[in-house]
């Protein structure tokens, strides 16, 4: 199949293997082997443990409504930058890459600052009966912060690359555009948001710098399955940390399937049309 | 142009969204930068040097360097392997070899250090060796550039794969049939190909690398002083109630974060004229 007489590529391939062997594949195997070292019935028996399941539970609800969040605020950040011309566009589009280049601890600070109970949108929204810092809603927000751009970047070049012709189609045949977007712009861009949605969740299940300033880990309560690792570790329990620890790499892989499986159809699907 | 609006720019429409995402970015993004800065100055410009120069944060940020002058070459290099192997060649398996390299960003950077435990700590497959010949990787310099090695590594493959795809091989076969070695052609033909592609994917490597919190806070053994890095060290004095000192520490990496999103716009606007 290859034609290119370009040198280097056992150079480049074996680099690139031994590599990811022993950067990636050995850590990972080794923590891999590690739980296996448990047997099935004690491992089981730690990751449904009471607080283990509870911080599955937090986690995996938060990053839910992390990526609601994000499905809501990427959309229309998407829509803005790819439909619309105005001042300050470029700067609107930088901010977007700030979660992607700024430390998730400086973000975790940051975050906490401003929602605790003096900070800037605290003290604001105290009078409401609102907490979010130390409580599960600042889990939430900080999650939907670091994984924002996800959404953004997988759908802002498919709206990108919708060419009006369509759109002018479903107008001559005279629908609305409320009835456009339903039926014409949204289906089109569908899997690329469903895409960055699963980017967005994936992100979220395993971010720990930026949600454990603002949590407050209680356990039961606000303590998220990382953090469980990380405390697991700190008591000398390593068999939980690495049963816990897998059971969160099982779940990083189930949610990149998913991610692969949306994308291979979003191709499909961009090639029929 | 159109002769007729397209959906969604009907003035009112228009409005709504781009309020609704200035409002959004304001509040989410541009809040959170704006209290590292207004916190990290509130007790004047002498406190925030001050803040700045004391021995721990002033050894934090040697620390974060050290990790970078290794661990950015490493993966840059890697990048450019990988990204030749797979832009250049057909072989079987390629798919698979581009989920391989692109994995790290799925997983969790606690998971990663507690990976990296289980190789080179007390308990894990090497440690007991390594700590009979006295070599010292957990809780140490070396663990801290390991993790990051393993965090950051996709991100030089990820920019210039892309563009390295596109542009085929044609102008590298023509550099070899002119007489040039494999490596005169990657570093004169290839490389100035995707030079911003480049650029920009070591110094988005080099502000995750600086920035990574949760492998490193697992590998480093968090020793004030001696293993911690800066994004450790703002942990440290943000739970000493010293907000100033965590403040000021952290506009150092958000500093690096600014000058990162800077070098990709100014690149965007280079292609753009090219």
């Amino acid at each position: 199949m290859s034609r290119t007489p370009l040198p280097g590529f056992r150079l480049a391939l074996g680099l690139t293997l031994a590599y990811l062997s022993v950067i990636v594949l050995l850590p990972l195997a080794s923590l891999v082997w590690q739980a296996s070292g448990l047997g099935a019935a004690r491992f089981w028996t730690v990751i449904t443990g009471d607080r283990a399941l509870a911080a599955f539970r937090v986690t995996i609800l938060s990053a839910l409504a992390a990526t609601a969040i994000n499905g809501i605020v990427g959309l229309a950040l998407a829509w803005a930058l790819a439909r619309y011309e105005f001042p300050g566009k470029r700067l609107l589009d930088a901010l977007v890459d700030v979660p992607f280049a700024l430390p998730t601890a400086v973000a975790g600070v940051a975050l906490t600052a401003l929602f605790s109970a003096n900070g800037w949108y605290g003290a604001w929204l105290a009078p409401y009966g609102i907490t979010i810092a130390y409580a599960p809603a600042g889990i939430a927000v900080a999650m939907a912060f670091t994984s924002l751009p996800f959404v953004v970047r997988s759908v802002q070049p498919v709206l990108e690359d919708l060419t009006d012709d369509v759109e002018e189609a479903a107008q001559t045949l005279g629908a609305g555009s409320a009835r456009i977007f339903t039926s014409v712009v949204f289906p089109a861009i569908f899997p690329a948001f469903l895409a960055g949605l699963s980017l967005a969740f994936a992100r979220s299940l395993g971010e720990f710098g930026a949600v454990i300033f603002i949590a407050g880990n209680q356990p039961f309560r606000t303590e998220i399955a990382a953090l469980l690792v990380f405390i697991r570790l700190e008591e000398y329990d390593y068999p939980a940390a690495a049963a816990i620890a897998t059971a969160m790499l099982a779940l990083a892989f189930v949610m990149l399937l998913v991610t692969n499986a949306i994308q291979l159809w979003h191709l499909r699907y961009t090639r029929a049309s | 142009m159109t002769s007729r609006p397209r959906v969604g720019d009907s003035a009112p429409v228009r409005l709504a969204i781009l309020g609704f995402a200035w409002a959004a970015a304001a509040f989410l993004i541009g809040g959170p930068l704006a209290i590292i800065f207004a916190e990290a100055f509130k007790p004047g410009v002498a406190a925030y040097l001050a803040n700045l120069a004391t021995p721990d944060t002033l050894h934090a940020i040697q620390l974060t360097v050290a990790t970078a002058l290794i661990a950015v070459p490493i993966n840059t290099a890697f990048g450019i392997a990988a990204a030749w192997a797979v832009a250049k060649f057909e072989f079987r398996g390629k798919g698979l070899l581009i989920a391989l390299i692109e994995l790290p960003f799925s997983i969790s950077p606690i998971v990663a250090g507690v990976a990296y435990l289980f190789v080179y700590g007390m308990q894990g497959w090497f440690g007991p060796w390594l700590q009979e010949h006295g070599i010292r990787v957990m809780f140490a310099y070396p663990a801290i550039v390991l993790a990051s090695l393993f965090v950051t590594a996709p991100f030089v493959a990820r920019e210039i794969l892309p563009l390295m795809q596109q542009q085929g091989s044609h102008e590298e076969e023509a550099a070899l049939t002119l007489g040039a070695s494999g490596f005169r052609t990657l570093w004169s033909v290839t490389l100035p190909n995707v030079r911003w592609a480049l650029l920009y994917g070591i110094v988005l490597t080099n502000a995750r690398v600086m920035g990574e919190f949760g492998a490193v806070s697992v590998v480093s053994g968090n020793i004030r002083g001696v293993t911690n890095t800066l994004p450790l060290q703002i942990e440290l004095l943000y739970q000493d109630y010293n907000a100033a000192g965590a403040f000021a520490a952290a506009t150092v990496l958000a500093g690096i974060a600014l000058v990162t999103i800077v070098v990709k716009l100014v690149i965007e606007k280079l292609e753009g004229k090219s």
